[in-house]
């Protein structure tokens, strides 16, 4: 194709992504629009599936049978979210075991907030509370993104996680209207989880690098500084229903913006977990790792049992 | 010995942005001419924009009579809901 022919292309794929028209995995498409949607929907995979390894960390320690019974369920839904993504990854022409591999070698990235520990009971609380909190204001725009196989399974994702933000908001609860440890773990919780999950919806505007390009594909509606607003509105009133206090000493509500202000965002350890070098990177990565290379026998005794299963079919038939 | 034209089921995506759906079957001798008699018999009013056949065969379907086994463990399962969750009045977002 001639670069005149390209650009003609070109123009008329941004036409119909500005009338809102869907793009569909046969459309033509340029190579940047696959590429950033295949580094885009992949990240978002690999922190659903990193994503599970925090919570898992409690499943056996959960205080009650009820408890217990939801958060397997938030972690069994992870999962899930990563096929959907994983899958809608795949209509772009690059395999799962690609996908895999780029995550296990460093080279694919995953949300920061998950290199974080999770040392006591009341982190399920903060992370279905915050950092569900924070993805949900971070996906809903998604389910009207431009590429089809993504929104659509964004859609199904936030039917899906209605419910995790809940079950983490009510372990908070229960925790704030229980005894003074009770109520100092919830706070301690909120403590250790409050700035990184502002940190989750990405660097400031004025650092982004992929902005523009991303609010044209509708990757992205609002920038991350909005996003991070529009959280922090909401989430402090909640707080405020807990009884538990943002530990930030800046924020305040400002009545002529009609939000708040808050305090200066430590953007050097967001960037030293982003490279690698936050708590727990090294422990996720090996897990993950681990949990692939432990099950590669597995998966090859699953398929040769499904040929074996063929040739006993092919040779009764015979 | 004669050999009868096999069945495909057909997928329409009735436009860019929603996912195929089941239309129906018709028998054909190959994938092409299944392609093609979809394209007359399910898209003569504009009905789609992309097409799917499958080969009847090659869909493994669930059989109702396990139905019970299959679907109702998801039942008892209210903890999925998010309604499940009880949270004061005055949470608003959530």
């Amino acid at each position: 194709m001639s670069e005149k022919e390209i650009k003609n292309l070109e123009e008329i794929f941004e036409a119909r992504i500005a009338r809102d028209e869907k793009i569909e995995p046969k459309d033509w498409m340029p190579e940047k629009y696959r590429k950033t949607h295949i580094r885009q929907i992949s990240q978002h995979a690999h922190s659903e599936v990193v994503g599970m390894l925090p919570e898992g960390n409690w499943i056996t320690r959960a205080p009650s049978l009820r408890r217990k019974a939801a958060l397997l369920a938030k972690v069994q839904d992870e999962a899930g979210h990563g096929l959907y993504l994983y899958s809608a990854c795949e209509t772009l022409g690059i395999s799962r075991d690609e996908l895999y591999e780029q995550l296990h070698s460093g080279k694919a990235k995953y949300s920061s907030i998950f290199n974080y520990p999770t040392i006591t009971w009341a982190d399920m609380g903060a992370i279905g509370w915050l950092v569900d909190g924070a993805a949900i204001i971070n996906q809903v725009p998604l389910c009207n993104t431009s590429f089809g196989p993504y929104a659509r399974a964004m859609v199904r994702v936030c039917k899906e996680e209605s419910f995790h933000q809940r079950q983490g908001f009510e372990i908070m609860l229960t925790l704030c209207r229980g005894s003074e440890e009770q109520k100092a773990m919830a706070q301690d919780a909120l403590n250790r989880w409050w700035w990184p999950s502002l940190m989750m919806l990405g660097p400031t505007d004025a650092e982004s690098i992929h902005t523009e390009q991303s609010m044209k594909w509708k990757l992205k509606r609002k920038s991350n500084d909005e996003l991070r607003q529009q959280f922090i509105d909401q989430t402090v009133p909640q707080a405020d229903l807990l009884g538990l206090t943002i530990p930030d000493p800046d924020l305040k509500f400002n009545k002529e913006t009609d939000s708040y202000d808050f305090g200066e965002i430590d953007w050097d350890e967001f960037w030293q977990v982003v490279k690698g070098h936050g708590p727990c990177n090294k422990e996720r990565m090996s897990a993950r790792v681990n949990a692939w290379n432990n099950g590669e026998w597995v998966r090859d005794a699953a398929m040769a049992h499904a040929e074996k299963k063929e040739k006993r079919k092919v040779a009764k038939a015979s | 010995m004669k050999k009868n034209w096999p069945l495909w089921e057909i997928f329409v995506r009735s436009k860019n942005g929603l996912e195929h759906r089941h239309f129906g079957s018709l028998h054909a001798a190959d994938a092409e001419m299944a392609l093609e008699n979809a394209r007359d018999v399910y898209t003569r009013r504009n009905e789609g924009v992309s097409i799917w056949v499958v080969e009847s065969k090659n869909i493994t379907a669930s059989n109702p009579a396990d139905n019970g086994e299959m679907f109702e463990p998801a039942q008892d399962k209210v903890y999925r809901h998010p309604t499940f969750y009880d949270l004061p009045d005055e949470v608003k977002h959530m």
